[in-house]
């Protein structure tokens, strides 16, 4: 009984779904669903050959990349100094946290506000400094325009584990190395980012994952997927697939991919935890 | 004893500065923004000290203009904070009810259940959009707090939670309670949720964020705008293209938008960063 409205809410909403995803994916249907054909794989043969898909695989992997990447170097930088500052980590962390709370889409309409190129301020900067920005033509421009906003959401998440990770390293292992007579950058290199190895990892499947799914609000506010199809990361494509071209069959097969790459990422992920507890 | 270095520590603020600095900067710029008319933002470039304009433009974000050209973003909080507080709180009670089940009773399928729950970790909103949306448009429930919401309520980290949480709390505990009369429900009432406010309020920080900022899902299930929250209201007013957008009103509402979740992670920030190293792990 007290189990009942948990069971019946994920029956409802997680497993119908995705059953009816699975059965889609292998149906062909007209845009009001009133004829329906098994085709069994022809959807997934089609987004194999469907250019745009694997597009949209090559703008997802780069992106995710790209986010994963900077986002974990910028936070690791910022944790390891605000780790070593003796007075004010408790005040820097404060004011580094707080873009976490800061929804995706509203984070997407603000740097498209500050990188518009008709009227925004750092796109009017960098103009004046002699380089064209127009992020809604370039896809480069456009490409580089949410990376950074979704690495400006990301690096308090980040931030917060690798101060954890960092403070959580015995003073006494730093102590011994120094008077060992290992400078500070020798330090990190060969104590401080050992140690910290597996939250890093467990840092990057979390970005990876955070890439892929939780950054539509970026991709739809600040670009729409565009230029053309530039920036269509795989989530923005199965919406757009199936809501905006009613594509349902292909959006369904979409979708049965991205559950792969979910499972495959949380095997990686709870691999990875277990291998921790014995570390 | 570590070497004193003046010169490094100099720098780390300096990194540290800047990192704020860089990381403040948009918000600085958006809040600018929402105390200038429209002529004045819309200018290149735009001015970066505050203007006067900012009681204006909020109210008239808020409450709408009177032509009607801006929606009410009033209208819009309202259902972003009952979304965000709905999710935050039901998520919560079924999960510590789910936890308690299957940690302290013996029932058919406990286990089964358990790995129920556990795999909807796999299947985050985004990857099963389309048939959830049937689901839920065949129930009836589009544009309706049911339908924002309890699709997105069910929780497999709150459960896996207070699960590991109440399988550390001793048998003895359990024996004591039971010699002194108390039934299990008792027993929840008075042990074990008294001994959870602390995961409670965690995972409430960050479940109150997960549901304020929810947008892929609001964004299929609303269609009329006395529904939509307010990241999804946010984002259909600058569909217009930069000519039409009146970017200063854009901004006091993505300022209104932000402040919620942000207050919540500040003043709990003990409890945020609790929630989020335990959620993860």
């Amino acid at each position: 009984m007290l189990i009942a409205p948990q069971v019946s809410v994920i029956c409802i909403f997680f497993f119908w779904p995705a059953l009816q995803a699975l059965l889609q994916s292998l149906q062909q249907s007209d845009a009001f669903g009133t004829s329906v054909e098994w085709v069994g794989f022809a959807n997934f043969q089609r987004l194999w050959q469907d250019a745009s898909y694997l597009e949209s695989f090559q703008t997802t992997a780069v992106f995710s990349s790209l986010v994963a990447v900077l986002g974990i170097g910028i936070s690791l930088c910022l944790a390891y100094f605000a780790d070593r500052v003796v007075r004010g980590t408790v005040v820097y962390r404060t004011l580094l946290i707080w873009p976490y709370a800061v929804a995706p889409a509203v984070a997407g309409v603000v740097w498209l506000f500050l990188f518009s190129p008709s009227i925004g301020v750092v796109s009017y900067a960098l103009n004046q400094w002699g380089f064209e920005w127009n992020a809604l033509l370039n896809s480069r421009h456009a490409m580089a325009l949410i990376v950074m906003a979704a690495v400006w959401k990301q690096i308090s998440y980040n931030f917060l584990f690798f101060l954890a990770g960092l403070q959580s390293i015995p003073k006494s292992l730093i102590e011994a190395a120094a008077m060992d007579g290992a400078g500070p950058w020798h330090r990190f290199w060969t104590i401080q980012f050992p140690l910290l190895s597996p939250t890093s990892f467990f840092l990057l499947v979390i970005n990876v994952v955070y890439a892929f799914f939780d950054t539509f609000g970026i991709v739809d506010a600040a670009t729409k997927g565009g230029p053309g199809k530039d920036t269509a990361i795989l989530v923005y494509k199965v919406y757009f697939d199936g809501f905006k071209a009613l594509d349902l069959g292909g959006s369904a097969a979409q979708s049965v991919v991205l559950m792969v790459i979910v499972v495959a990422l949380t095997v990686v992920q709870f691999r990875f935890v277990e291998k921790k507890v014995n570390y | 004893m570590i070497e004193r270095n003046r010169w490094l520590d100099v720098l780390s603020h300096m990194v540290l500065i800047v990192g704020v600095g860089v990381v403040a900067f948009p918000v600085y710029v958006t809040f600018v923004a929402s105390t200038h008319t429209m002529q004045e933002v819309v200018q290149v470039p735009m001015p970066l000290w505050p203007g006067s304009h900012a009681w204006e433009n909020y109210t008239t974000a808020l409450f709408g203009s009177h032509s009607g050209a801006t929606p009410a973003v009033g209208r819009m909080m309202m259902v972003s904070l009952i979304t965000a507080l709905v999710i935050a709180l039901a998520k919560i009670s079924m999960s510590l009810l789910s936890a308690f089940a299957i940690v302290y009773f013996k029932f058919p399928f406990r286990m089964a259940i358990f790995w129920a729950i556990f795999m909807t970790l796999m299947l985050p909103v985004e990857v099963r959009i389309g048939p959830t949306y049937q689901v839920v448009a065949d129930m009836g429930m589009l544009n309706s707090y049911a339908g924002l919401t309890v699709p997105l309520i069910a929780s497999a980290t709150a459960t896996f939670l207070f699960r590991q949480f109440f399988l550390t709390i001793p048998d003895e505990l359990v024996e004591a309670a039971r010699m002194d009369g108390a039934g299990p429900m008792r027993f929840f009432k008075d042990v074990l949720v008294p001994l959870s406010t602390s995961s409670m309020a965690a995972l409430f920080v960050i479940q109150f964020i997960y549901g304020w900022n929810q947008y892929l899902w609001p964004l299929l299930v609303t269609t009329e705008e006395s529904m939509y929250p307010v990241v999804v209201g946010i984002k259909r007013m600058i569909s217009g293209g930069d000519a039409q957008t009146e970017w200063h009103i854009v901004m006091a509402t993505a300022m209104l938008a932000m402040l919620p979740p942000a207050l919540v992670v500040i003043l709990m920030q003990k409890w945020f960063v609790k929630g989020l190293v335990d959620t993860e792990k």
